[in-house]
């Protein structure tokens, strides 16, 4: 579920896990009303919040075995505080831990009971990028092995690299939904221009003279885009130019947008429309 | 990691597992509390000091321990139910904690029942505690008294465990860290806990008998320096436990 922030990600979710009684429409989790107390629907759904929701005095690995011996078959606790590194901070009390040890003893938290469905809001929030590439590689492997994950995020790149089915919301609706590949394609075919980027060595000198309509820039060291594409002239010149200046680029897209793209579009329409 | 749980079934264990699972780690929380040993066994232990070697309570009984030990007994009941049960509930409130564990097999219902075994595992603790040193310093309660007097701790428990919750669910952490303390201040020195009604000028008394602290406080005394049953305080501290529960039911906010 991807939207920015007050977009109604986390109240969806609060509605979807039976936290919240939506003001209209029906909810059905695994084949029930989530709303209230079901210790049994409970068994088999984990939770992460968006504040992790922990008790500030205790240590996180006597949390972790407290809340997975309220389950009759939980995970592997001791292996999941090892994929997560949780014993390296685990003398600390969870007030003194940091927003990412956190966000891990949360995680565990969530899949202590080896749900079959999990609830993850916001799950890199505060996370530095080797904790996050465990915590990616985790997700992924819970979905292979057949559970349903429904996850919030606002950075696009989470929702490229960890989603089968994307939705966009904002103001609380849904305004777009598909896979990536679906979303990203769609918007391709309405767009008029195609944005063209490629690697090549950093710095080089851009031409002095560039066709009308189209914009040429270094975007990052090393990466160029080449805007307002529309005709396979503008290819072409392209190509003549690496020619001349002796330029073999490292790689080449002509892109479908990507999903941040396709975010911005939607938002921007949505704010014409309003 | 391990297989998947089959379709159906439930992945929890039995609720009274949950329950005293659930028990047992707030009874952990409670006493590895600082703030919490210092209301729930220190204060009370300077109580029955106080009281035994002054002549506050003068009259009460034939000696002052006798007099003391029953209101020091009432007195924890409302340290760890009311004070100290509403402020741990107040943060775990702020915090999210409820919140996590209601989307766990213990839900709401669960995360109560632990609370009330917490609360009265602790006063167990207390209640040995204070009774050992009150029977050092020469305490005779009277034999027939100590049954009615578990009966009043009981109720006591359950009556100002419903009001702490009422004042937990409702208010901020903070207003509930205020309120619990300035009221356990205010009961314990004229709200019939440590010193009888009766002490009090006459026109005050009918209000104060009508608080459940002076039925907590008043039953003990008769159960365990006259070895009677207080009937009127025991109607009293079930209507008060029935009124708080059931605006704690309807009120409560748990986030």
């Amino acid at each position: 579920m991807l939207g920015s922030n007050g977009a109604g990600k986390s109240t969806t979710l609060g509605c979807a896990q039976g936290l919240l009684r939506p003001e209209s429409g029906t909810v059905e989790l695994l084949g029930q009303d989530p709303y209230g107390d079901k210790p049994d629907l409970r068994s088999r759904v984990g939770v992460m919040l968006q504040d992790g929701g922990l008790p500030p005095s205790m240590r996180p690995i006597p949390l972790l075995r407290h809340v997975a011996s309220l389950y009759r078959k939980p995970m592997d606790i001791d292996a999941l505080i090892e994929r997560l590194d949780i014993a390296s901070f685990s003398s600390r009390t969870i007030r003194r831990l940091s927003g990412g040890q956190k966000q891990r003893v949360a995680l565990a938290a969530a899949l202590a009971g080896d749900p079959d469905v999990v609830f993850l809001d916001e799950p890199s929030a505060g996370l530095d990028p080797q904790t996050r590439q465990v915590v990616f590689d985790l997700i992924l492997e819970l979905r292979d092995a057949g559970k349903a994950i429904i996850l919030t995020t606002h950075l696009m790149d989470d929702a490229q690299r960890l989603s089968d089915y994307v939705y966009i919301i904002d103001k609380g609706r849904t305004v777009a939904q598909g896979t990536v590949a679906e979303l990203t394609a769609m918007a391709a075919e309405e767009q008029e221009t195609r944005p063209v980027s490629f690697g090549a060595a950093p710095g080089l000198a851009l031409p002095d003279t560039v066709p009308s309509g189209l914009h040429l820039s270094e975007t990052t060291a090393g990466e160029y885009r080449l805007d307002g594409v529309r005709s396979p002239d503008h290819l072409q010149w392209l190509t003549n130019w690496w020619a001349t200046a002796g330029i073999l680029p490292t790689h080449l897209s002509l892109q479908a947008r990507s999903l941040e793209d396709v975010f911005l579009e939607i938002a921007q329409k949505e704010s014409e429309d309003a | 990691m391990s297989a998947t749980t089959s379709d159906q079934t439930s992945n929890a264990v039995s609720p009274l597992k949950r329950i005293t699972l659930q028990g047992k780690y707030e009874t952990i929380q409670m006493l590895s509390n600082g703030e919490q040993l210092v209301l729930a066994i220190v204060m009370p232990v300077i109580a029955l000091f106080a009281l035994t070697f002054t002549d506050l309570l003068a009259g009460v009984a034939e000696r002052t321990i006798d007099a003391a030990a029953p209101g020091v007994l009432a007195l924890c009941v409302i340290s760890t139910a009311f004070t100290g049960q509403g402020i741990g509930t107040g943060f775990d409130r702020r915090y999210g904690v409820l919140r996590m564990f209601s989307t766990t097999p213990l839900g709401k219902a669960g995360l109560i029942f632990g609370k009330v075994i917490a609360v009265l595992t602790v006063l167990a603790v207390q209640v040995v505690l204070i009774s050992i040193c009150a029977l050092l310093m020469g305490w005779e309660p009277r034999l027939v008294g100590i049954l009615p007097s578990l009966v009043f701790l009981l109720l006591g428990a359950g009556c100002f465990t419903a009001l702490g919750l009422l004042i937990a669910g409702t208010v901020r952490p903070e207003a509930t860290l205020a309120i619990t303390n300035l009221a356990w201040i205010l009961l314990a020195g004229i709200g019939g806990v440590l010193f009888p009604t009766t002490m009090a000028p006459e026109w005050i008394q009918l209000l104060l008998n009508a608080l459940p602290s002076a039925g907590l406080g008043d039953s003990l005394r008769a159960a365990l320096i006259d070895g009677t049953f207080h009937i009127p305080a025991a109607i009293m501290l079930v209507v008060w436990t029935g009124i708080a529960s059931f605006a704690a039911v309807k009120l409560f906010k748990w986030n």
